[in-house]
Protein backbone atom coordinates (compact mmCIF):
# COMPACT_ATOMS: atom_id res chain seq x y z
CA UNK A 1 0.00 0.00 0.00
CA UNK A 2 0.85 3.31 -0.59
CA UNK A 3 0.91 6.79 1.58
CA UNK A 4 -1.02 9.89 0.92
CA UNK A 5 2.94 11.26 1.08
CA UNK A 6 3.92 8.78 -1.92
CA UNK A 7 1.35 10.32 -4.15
CA UNK A 8 3.72 12.53 -6.54
CA UNK A 9 3.16 13.05 -10.29
CA UNK A 10 3.01 9.44 -12.49
CA UNK A 11 2.63 7.02 -9.54
CA UNK A 12 0.52 4.14 -10.59
CA UNK A 13 -2.62 3.59 -7.98
CA UNK A 14 -5.49 1.34 -7.98
CA UNK A 15 -8.58 3.12 -7.31
CA UNK A 16 -12.07 1.24 -7.02
CA UNK A 17 -10.79 -1.68 -9.06
CA UNK A 18 -9.18 0.61 -11.53
CA UNK A 19 -5.62 1.73 -12.45
CA UNK A 20 -4.91 5.57 -11.97
CA UNK A 21 -1.91 7.67 -12.89
CA UNK A 22 -0.96 10.22 -10.80
CA UNK A 23 -1.18 13.41 -12.77
CA UNK A 24 -0.91 16.15 -10.47
CA UNK A 25 -0.95 16.29 -6.42
CA UNK A 26 -0.81 18.64 -3.96
CA UNK A 27 -0.35 18.76 -0.15
CA UNK A 28 -2.65 20.95 1.52
CA UNK A 29 -3.74 21.48 5.10
CA UNK A 30 -6.25 23.85 6.32
CA UNK A 31 -5.95 25.98 9.13
CA UNK A 32 -5.44 23.62 12.65
CA UNK A 33 -6.58 20.90 10.57
CA UNK A 34 -5.76 17.80 9.19
CA UNK A 35 -3.34 16.99 6.16
CA UNK A 36 -4.64 16.15 2.63
CA UNK A 37 -3.51 15.54 -1.09
CA UNK A 38 -5.39 16.93 -3.51
CA UNK A 39 -4.79 14.47 -6.57
CA UNK A 40 -5.60 14.92 -10.68
CA UNK A 41 -5.70 11.21 -11.62
CA UNK A 42 -6.04 9.16 -15.40
CA UNK A 43 -8.23 6.13 -15.29
CA UNK A 44 -5.25 3.76 -17.11
CA UNK A 45 -8.33 2.04 -18.99
CA UNK A 46 -10.64 4.67 -19.73
CA UNK A 47 -8.48 7.87 -20.06
CA UNK A 48 -11.25 9.90 -17.81
CA UNK A 49 -9.64 12.12 -15.62
CA UNK A 50 -10.51 12.63 -12.21
CA UNK A 51 -9.96 14.90 -8.88
CA UNK A 52 -10.01 12.97 -5.57
CA UNK A 53 -8.83 14.10 -2.39
CA UNK A 54 -6.99 11.81 0.20
CA UNK A 55 -6.89 12.22 3.83
CA UNK A 56 -3.64 12.28 5.67
CA UNK A 57 -3.02 8.46 6.82
CA UNK A 58 -5.10 7.03 3.82
CA UNK A 59 -3.68 3.68 2.41
CA UNK A 60 -3.56 3.57 -1.33
CA UNK A 61 -3.59 0.35 -3.27
CA UNK A 62 -0.44 -0.36 -5.77
CA UNK A 63 -1.95 -1.08 -9.13
CA UNK A 64 -0.80 -4.49 -10.22
CA UNK A 65 0.95 -3.65 -13.43
CA UNK A 66 3.75 -4.64 -15.29
CA UNK A 67 5.82 -4.08 -18.37
CA UNK A 68 7.43 -6.73 -20.31
CA UNK A 69 9.64 -5.50 -23.97
CA UNK A 70 8.26 -7.70 -26.71
CA UNK A 71 9.25 -7.89 -30.32
CA UNK A 72 6.88 -7.07 -33.20
CA UNK A 73 6.84 -10.03 -35.76
CA UNK A 74 3.80 -9.67 -38.29
CA UNK A 75 0.46 -8.18 -38.51
CA UNK A 76 -2.34 -10.00 -40.46
CA UNK A 77 -5.80 -9.12 -38.64
CA UNK A 78 -4.27 -8.90 -35.52
CA UNK A 79 -0.54 -7.81 -34.35
CA UNK A 80 1.57 -10.46 -33.06
CA UNK A 81 4.28 -9.73 -30.63
CA UNK A 82 6.99 -12.29 -28.88
CA UNK A 83 9.21 -12.80 -25.94
CA UNK A 84 13.01 -12.96 -27.09
CA UNK A 85 13.82 -14.34 -23.66
CA UNK A 86 10.22 -16.50 -23.06
CA UNK A 87 9.38 -17.10 -26.69
CA UNK A 88 5.86 -16.28 -25.36
CA UNK A 89 3.77 -14.73 -27.96
CA UNK A 90 0.97 -11.97 -28.10
CA UNK A 91 -1.97 -10.84 -30.02
CA UNK A 92 -3.01 -7.72 -30.17
CA UNK A 93 -6.33 -5.78 -32.22
CA UNK A 94 -5.49 -2.81 -34.54
CA UNK A 95 -7.85 -0.97 -32.47
CA UNK A 96 -5.96 -1.29 -29.04
CA UNK A 97 -2.33 -0.37 -30.95
CA UNK A 98 -4.22 2.83 -32.61
CA UNK A 99 -1.82 5.13 -34.82
CA UNK A 100 1.20 3.10 -32.97
CA UNK A 101 0.83 0.33 -35.21
CA UNK A 102 1.88 2.93 -38.41
CA UNK A 103 5.37 2.80 -36.55
CA UNK A 104 5.85 -1.30 -36.02
CA UNK A 105 8.38 -2.55 -38.40
CA UNK A 106 9.94 -6.14 -38.20
CA UNK A 107 12.09 -6.92 -35.23
CA UNK A 108 10.77 -3.80 -33.39
CA UNK A 109 10.97 -3.62 -29.58
CA UNK A 110 7.81 -2.07 -27.64
CA UNK A 111 7.15 -1.76 -23.93
CA UNK A 112 3.79 -2.87 -23.34
CA UNK A 113 2.28 -2.36 -20.79
CA UNK A 114 -0.31 -5.22 -18.28
CA UNK A 115 -2.67 -4.69 -15.95
CA UNK A 116 -3.56 -8.07 -14.04
CA UNK A 117 -2.01 -9.60 -17.27
CA UNK A 118 -4.09 -7.73 -19.57
CA UNK A 119 -2.32 -5.32 -22.08
CA UNK A 120 -3.38 -1.66 -21.99
CA UNK A 121 -0.86 0.23 -22.90
CA UNK A 122 2.34 0.29 -25.57
CA UNK A 123 5.09 2.47 -25.64
CA UNK A 124 7.12 2.64 -28.69
CA UNK A 125 11.06 3.54 -28.70
CA UNK A 126 11.43 7.18 -28.69
CA UNK A 127 13.36 6.59 -31.81
CA UNK A 128 12.29 4.44 -34.98
CA UNK A 129 14.07 4.11 -38.35
CA UNK A 130 12.05 3.90 -41.72
CA UNK A 131 12.49 3.69 -44.96
CA UNK A 132 10.19 6.10 -47.90
CA UNK A 133 7.96 4.32 -49.95
CA UNK A 134 6.00 7.11 -50.89
CA UNK A 135 7.11 10.60 -51.73
CA UNK A 136 7.17 13.66 -54.43
CA UNK A 137 10.56 13.33 -56.17
CA UNK A 138 13.23 15.87 -54.35
CA UNK A 139 14.14 19.10 -55.58
CA UNK A 140 17.78 19.26 -55.96
CA UNK A 141 19.46 22.03 -54.82
CA UNK A 142 16.33 23.43 -53.13
CA UNK A 143 17.38 25.62 -50.50
CA UNK A 144 14.35 27.07 -48.78
CA UNK A 145 14.51 26.50 -45.45
CA UNK A 146 12.03 24.76 -43.24
CA UNK A 147 9.67 23.71 -46.16
CA UNK A 148 8.58 20.20 -46.40
CA UNK A 149 6.33 17.72 -47.89
CA UNK A 150 4.55 14.91 -46.89
CA UNK A 151 5.93 10.98 -46.97
CA UNK A 152 4.88 7.56 -46.21
CA UNK A 153 7.38 4.84 -44.19
CA UNK A 154 7.17 1.11 -45.18
CA UNK A 155 5.42 1.02 -41.76
CA UNK A 156 2.39 3.08 -42.90
CA UNK A 157 3.22 6.16 -40.94
CA UNK A 158 2.78 9.95 -42.87
CA UNK A 159 5.36 11.98 -41.81
CA UNK A 160 6.35 15.82 -43.26
CA UNK A 161 9.80 15.42 -44.65
CA UNK A 162 12.42 18.07 -45.83
CA UNK A 163 12.08 18.74 -49.93
CA UNK A 164 15.66 16.84 -50.35
CA UNK A 165 14.28 13.38 -48.96
CA UNK A 166 13.13 10.68 -51.38
CA UNK A 167 11.52 7.59 -51.95
CA UNK A 168 14.23 4.75 -50.97
CA UNK A 169 16.11 6.89 -48.06
CA UNK A 170 15.79 5.69 -44.84
CA UNK A 171 15.24 8.27 -42.15
CA UNK A 172 14.79 8.82 -38.45
CA UNK A 173 11.22 9.17 -36.98
CA UNK A 174 10.45 10.85 -33.03
CA UNK A 175 7.35 8.81 -31.83
CA UNK A 176 6.33 11.46 -29.57
CA UNK A 177 6.45 14.33 -31.53
CA UNK A 178 5.77 11.86 -35.09
CA UNK A 179 8.25 14.24 -36.43
CA UNK A 180 11.31 13.27 -38.87
CA UNK A 181 15.03 14.16 -37.44
CA UNK A 182 17.12 13.41 -39.92
CA UNK A 183 18.29 10.98 -42.86
CA UNK A 184 19.85 8.07 -41.76
CA UNK A 185 22.05 5.52 -43.67
CA UNK A 186 21.35 2.03 -44.26
CA UNK B 1 15.99 43.48 -7.53
CA UNK B 2 16.18 39.91 -6.91
CA UNK B 3 14.07 37.23 -4.93
CA UNK B 4 16.12 37.97 -1.62
CA UNK B 5 16.07 41.21 -2.15
CA UNK B 6 12.06 41.79 -2.36
CA UNK B 7 11.97 39.46 0.99
CA UNK B 8 14.34 41.77 2.88
CA UNK B 9 12.15 44.72 1.73
CA UNK B 10 9.13 43.15 2.98
CA UNK B 11 10.25 41.89 6.07
CA UNK B 12 11.97 45.47 7.07
CA UNK B 13 8.29 46.92 6.20
CA UNK B 14 7.18 44.13 8.53
CA UNK B 15 9.01 45.47 11.24
CA UNK B 16 8.52 48.86 10.94
CA UNK B 17 5.17 48.65 10.96
CA UNK B 18 5.32 46.90 14.52
CA UNK B 19 7.66 48.70 15.92
CA UNK B 20 5.76 52.01 14.86
CA UNK B 21 2.99 50.63 16.66
CA UNK B 22 5.34 50.43 19.43
CA UNK B 23 5.68 46.92 19.77
CA UNK B 24 8.37 45.09 21.00
CA UNK B 25 10.66 42.54 19.08
CA UNK B 26 11.39 39.23 20.76
CA UNK B 27 13.03 36.32 20.95
CA UNK B 28 12.17 32.85 22.63
CA UNK B 29 13.32 29.32 22.39
CA UNK B 30 12.92 27.26 19.15
CA UNK B 31 14.22 24.16 21.34
CA UNK B 32 11.98 22.91 23.87
CA UNK B 33 10.82 20.55 26.25
CA UNK B 34 7.17 20.65 25.92
CA UNK B 35 4.16 22.22 23.98
CA UNK B 36 1.21 23.07 23.40
CA UNK B 37 -0.09 19.81 21.62
CA UNK B 38 -2.47 20.29 18.46
CA UNK B 39 -4.09 17.08 17.26
CA UNK B 40 -2.95 18.11 13.49
CA UNK B 41 0.28 19.11 13.85
CA UNK B 42 3.01 17.00 14.10
CA UNK B 43 6.53 17.38 15.91
CA UNK B 44 10.33 17.10 15.60
CA UNK B 45 11.72 15.09 18.36
CA UNK B 46 15.11 15.87 19.02
CA UNK B 47 17.77 14.32 21.44
CA UNK B 48 16.92 13.99 25.34
CA UNK B 49 13.58 14.09 25.05
CA UNK B 50 13.64 18.25 23.62
CA UNK B 51 11.25 19.15 20.76
CA UNK B 52 11.36 21.59 17.91
CA UNK B 53 8.83 24.46 18.64
CA UNK B 54 5.95 24.98 16.06
CA UNK B 55 5.26 28.37 17.17
CA UNK B 56 6.32 30.51 19.56
CA UNK B 57 2.99 31.04 21.03
CA UNK B 58 3.38 29.62 24.74
CA UNK B 59 6.66 31.80 25.39
CA UNK B 60 4.71 35.13 24.11
CA UNK B 61 1.91 34.38 26.12
CA UNK B 62 4.31 34.11 29.18
CA UNK B 63 5.82 37.39 28.13
CA UNK B 64 2.35 38.47 28.16
CA UNK B 65 1.09 36.82 31.47
CA UNK B 66 4.71 38.54 33.09
CA UNK B 67 3.38 42.61 31.70
CA UNK B 68 4.61 42.58 28.18
CA UNK B 69 1.84 44.72 26.29
CA UNK B 70 2.80 44.99 22.81
CA UNK B 71 4.99 42.15 21.33
CA UNK B 72 6.07 40.41 18.16
CA UNK B 73 8.72 37.70 17.07
CA UNK B 74 9.92 36.44 13.18
CA UNK B 75 11.07 33.25 14.10
CA UNK B 76 11.52 29.62 12.66
CA UNK B 77 8.59 27.23 13.24
CA UNK B 78 9.17 23.49 12.76
CA UNK B 79 5.97 21.05 11.90
CA UNK B 80 6.63 17.64 10.94
CA UNK B 81 5.44 16.22 7.54
CA UNK B 82 4.48 19.00 6.09
CA UNK B 83 5.78 19.45 3.04
CA UNK B 84 3.85 20.91 -0.44
CA UNK B 85 3.36 23.69 -2.36
CA UNK B 86 2.77 26.00 0.20
CA UNK B 87 4.69 24.26 2.99
CA UNK B 88 7.86 23.51 4.42
CA UNK B 89 8.48 21.85 7.72
CA UNK B 90 11.15 24.52 8.67
CA UNK B 91 9.43 28.11 7.86
CA UNK B 92 9.57 31.45 9.14
CA UNK B 93 6.67 32.45 11.54
CA UNK B 94 5.34 36.32 12.54
CA UNK B 95 3.72 36.37 15.63
CA UNK B 96 2.35 39.31 17.21
CA UNK B 97 0.76 39.66 20.73
CA UNK B 98 -1.36 42.78 22.38
CA UNK B 99 -2.94 42.83 25.74
CA UNK B 100 -6.13 44.63 26.09
CA UNK B 101 -6.85 43.72 22.44
CA UNK B 102 -9.75 41.43 20.60
CA UNK B 103 -9.58 39.30 17.61
CA UNK B 104 -11.03 42.14 15.61
CA UNK B 105 -8.41 45.02 16.39
CA UNK B 106 -6.23 42.27 14.81
CA UNK B 107 -7.82 42.57 11.81
CA UNK B 108 -7.51 46.12 11.52
CA UNK B 109 -4.04 46.05 11.94
CA UNK B 110 -3.63 43.22 9.72
CA UNK B 111 -5.44 44.98 6.77
CA UNK B 112 -3.44 48.08 7.80
CA UNK B 113 -0.13 46.01 7.49
CA UNK B 114 -1.34 44.33 4.23
CA UNK B 115 -1.98 47.41 2.51
CA UNK B 116 2.06 49.05 3.64
CA UNK B 117 3.25 45.43 2.04
CA UNK B 118 0.91 45.46 -1.23
CA UNK B 119 2.84 49.43 -1.35
CA UNK B 120 6.45 47.39 -0.43
CA UNK B 121 6.02 44.86 -2.92
CA UNK B 122 4.21 47.46 -5.51
CA UNK B 123 0.72 45.76 -6.17
CA UNK B 124 -2.44 46.97 -5.70
CA UNK B 125 -3.92 46.59 -2.10
CA UNK B 126 -8.08 45.39 -2.44
CA UNK B 127 -10.22 46.17 -0.03
CA UNK B 128 -10.29 42.62 2.34
CA UNK B 129 -13.95 41.02 2.03
CA UNK B 130 -15.15 39.70 5.51
CA UNK B 131 -17.26 36.17 5.62
CA UNK B 132 -18.28 34.14 8.46
CA UNK B 133 -17.47 30.68 8.31
CA UNK B 134 -20.99 29.34 8.39
CA UNK B 135 -21.45 32.05 5.64
CA UNK B 136 -19.04 30.37 3.58
CA UNK B 137 -20.10 27.32 4.12
CA UNK B 138 -23.59 27.76 3.97
CA UNK B 139 -22.77 29.21 0.30
CA UNK B 140 -20.45 26.66 -1.10
CA UNK B 141 -20.56 23.49 0.74
CA UNK B 142 -24.69 23.48 1.92
CA UNK B 143 -24.45 23.41 5.80
CA UNK B 144 -23.37 25.29 9.18
CA UNK B 145 -20.82 24.13 10.08
CA UNK B 146 -21.18 25.85 14.16
CA UNK B 147 -25.01 24.34 14.34
CA UNK B 148 -24.00 20.19 13.44
CA UNK B 149 -20.11 20.00 13.99
CA UNK B 150 -18.78 17.25 11.93
CA UNK B 151 -14.65 17.68 11.71
CA UNK B 152 -14.21 15.46 9.10
CA UNK B 153 -16.60 16.85 6.50
CA UNK B 154 -15.56 20.17 7.55
CA UNK B 155 -12.00 19.46 6.82
CA UNK B 156 -12.83 17.94 3.61
CA UNK B 157 -14.91 20.57 2.49
CA UNK B 158 -12.80 23.81 3.37
CA UNK B 159 -10.48 21.75 1.61
CA UNK B 160 -12.48 20.67 -1.46
CA UNK B 161 -15.10 23.50 -1.75
CA UNK B 162 -14.22 26.55 0.00
CA UNK B 163 -10.89 27.40 0.18
CA UNK B 164 -10.87 27.31 -3.96
CA UNK B 165 -13.78 29.21 -4.47
CA UNK B 166 -11.78 31.85 -1.86
CA UNK B 167 -9.24 32.21 -4.16
CA UNK B 168 -11.48 34.20 -6.65
CA UNK B 169 -12.31 36.77 -3.92
CA UNK B 170 -8.82 38.29 -3.52
CA UNK B 171 -8.36 39.09 -0.07
CA UNK B 172 -10.49 37.36 3.00
CA UNK B 173 -10.85 37.38 6.30
CA UNK B 174 -12.85 34.07 7.41
CA UNK B 175 -14.06 34.64 11.18
CA UNK B 176 -16.34 33.33 13.91
CA UNK B 177 -14.72 29.72 13.48
CA UNK B 178 -16.95 26.98 14.77
CA UNK B 179 -16.43 26.45 18.66
CA UNK B 180 -15.32 22.67 17.80
CA UNK B 181 -12.32 24.51 16.05
CA UNK B 182 -11.51 27.07 18.59
CA UNK B 183 -7.88 25.79 18.95
CA UNK B 184 -6.40 28.36 21.61
CA UNK B 185 -9.15 31.28 21.14
CA UNK B 186 -11.61 32.61 23.52
CA UNK B 187 -15.41 31.36 22.52
CA UNK B 188 -17.39 34.73 21.27
CA UNK B 189 -19.78 35.86 24.20
CA UNK B 190 -22.35 36.65 22.07
CA UNK B 191 -22.39 33.37 20.37
CA UNK B 192 -20.90 30.91 22.41
CA UNK B 193 -21.08 28.07 19.03
CA UNK B 194 -18.37 30.15 17.77
CA UNK B 195 -15.03 31.45 19.11
CA UNK B 196 -13.46 34.94 18.37
CA UNK B 197 -10.82 33.43 15.59
CA UNK B 198 -10.06 34.14 11.97
CA UNK B 199 -8.01 33.37 9.21
CA UNK B 200 -6.87 35.26 6.51
CA UNK B 201 -6.50 34.17 2.82
CA UNK B 202 -4.77 35.94 -0.18
CA UNK B 203 -5.78 34.52 -3.25
CA UNK B 204 -6.96 31.42 -1.52
CA UNK B 205 -3.97 30.61 0.27
CA UNK B 206 -4.10 30.60 3.90
CA UNK B 207 -1.68 33.45 5.46
CA UNK B 208 -3.02 34.21 8.98
CA UNK B 209 -4.19 32.74 11.67
CA UNK B 210 -5.67 34.95 14.89
CA UNK B 211 -7.55 34.55 17.93
CA UNK B 212 -9.17 36.65 20.75
CA UNK B 213 -6.80 34.30 23.28
CA UNK B 214 -8.55 32.10 25.67
CA UNK B 215 -7.26 32.73 29.18
CA UNK B 216 -9.07 31.00 30.85
CA UNK B 217 -6.50 27.62 32.37
CA UNK B 218 -8.74 25.10 32.86
CA UNK B 219 -10.66 25.34 29.75
CA UNK B 220 -6.99 25.49 28.42
CA UNK B 221 -5.74 22.26 30.27
CA UNK B 222 -8.74 20.71 29.09
CA UNK B 223 -8.56 21.52 25.54
CA UNK B 224 -4.89 20.92 25.25
CA UNK B 225 -5.47 17.08 26.87
CA UNK B 226 -7.90 16.73 24.47
CA UNK B 227 -5.81 17.61 21.38
CA UNK B 228 -3.60 14.57 23.46
CA UNK B 229 -6.35 12.07 23.75
CA UNK B 230 -7.11 12.62 20.12
CA UNK B 231 -3.18 12.02 18.82
CA UNK B 232 -2.65 9.00 21.19
CA UNK B 233 -6.00 7.70 19.24
CA UNK B 234 -4.81 7.93 16.18
CA UNK B 235 -1.73 5.89 16.99
CA UNK B 236 0.44 9.30 17.33
CA UNK B 237 2.47 10.58 20.18
CA UNK B 238 0.92 12.89 22.87
CA UNK B 239 3.21 15.77 23.83
CA UNK B 240 3.88 16.63 27.11
CA UNK B 241 2.62 19.83 27.73
CA UNK B 242 3.97 23.30 28.79
CA UNK B 243 3.67 23.95 32.31
CA UNK B 244 4.90 27.22 33.01
CA UNK B 245 2.31 28.28 30.05
CA UNK B 246 -0.42 27.08 32.33
CA UNK B 247 1.12 28.37 35.39
CA UNK B 248 1.27 31.70 33.12
CA UNK B 249 -2.43 31.53 32.79
CA UNK B 250 -3.14 30.46 36.34
CA UNK B 251 -1.88 33.39 37.68
CA UNK B 252 -3.26 35.81 34.93
CA UNK B 253 -3.52 36.26 31.11
CA UNK B 254 -4.62 39.53 30.59
CA UNK B 255 -7.43 39.74 28.12
CA UNK B 256 -5.79 39.80 24.66
CA UNK B 257 -5.08 39.22 21.12
CA UNK B 258 -2.59 37.64 18.79
CA UNK B 259 -1.61 36.53 15.32
CA UNK B 260 0.06 34.00 13.66
CA UNK B 261 1.57 34.82 9.98
CA UNK B 262 3.36 32.74 7.14
CA UNK B 263 5.88 34.48 6.35
CA UNK B 264 7.44 32.61 3.58
CA UNK B 265 3.71 32.37 2.32
CA UNK B 266 2.47 35.92 3.09
CA UNK B 267 5.98 36.42 0.39
CA UNK B 268 4.81 34.13 -2.24
CA UNK B 269 1.80 35.46 -2.43
CA UNK B 270 2.88 39.08 -2.47
CA UNK B 271 5.14 38.82 -4.79
CA UNK B 272 3.15 36.60 -7.06
CA UNK B 273 5.40 33.52 -6.52
CA UNK B 274 4.46 29.63 -7.54
CA UNK B 275 5.17 28.21 -4.45
CA UNK B 276 6.75 28.80 -1.08
CA UNK B 277 9.87 27.26 -2.49
CA UNK B 278 10.56 30.58 -4.66
CA UNK B 279 10.44 32.91 -1.49
CA UNK B 280 13.09 30.86 0.65
CA UNK B 281 16.90 30.71 -0.65
CA UNK B 282 16.98 26.84 0.75
CA UNK B 283 13.69 25.08 1.00
CA UNK B 284 13.83 21.40 1.67
CA UNK B 285 14.41 18.95 -1.41
CA UNK B 286 11.64 17.33 -2.77
CA UNK B 287 7.73 18.31 -2.76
Amino acid sequence: MYETSDLRKNLKILLDDDPYIVIESQFVKPGKGVAFTRTKLRNMLTGNVINRTFRSGEKIGRADLQEQRLQFLYADDMYHFMNTETYDQLEISEDFLDDDRLYLTETLEVDILFFNMKPIGITLPIFIEGEVTETEPGIKGDTAQGATKPAKISSGAKVMVPLFVNEGDWIKVDTRSREYIERVKR
Amino acid sequence: MNLLGRRHTLLKAIRSFLDDLGYVEVETPCLVPATVPETHIDLFEVKDGLLLAASPEPHMKRLLAGGCERIYQITRAFRAGERGRWHNPEFTILEWYRAGAGHLDLMEETEALLTVLCAAAQREAPPIVRMTVDDAFERWAGWKPSRAWDEERFMRDMVERVEPRLAGLGSVFLHDYPAAAASLARLSPANPEVCERFELYVDGIEIANAFSELTDPAEQRRRLDEANEKREAQGRPAYPVDKPFIEALEDGLPPCAGIAIGVDRLVAVLLDLDGIDEAMAFPWPGR
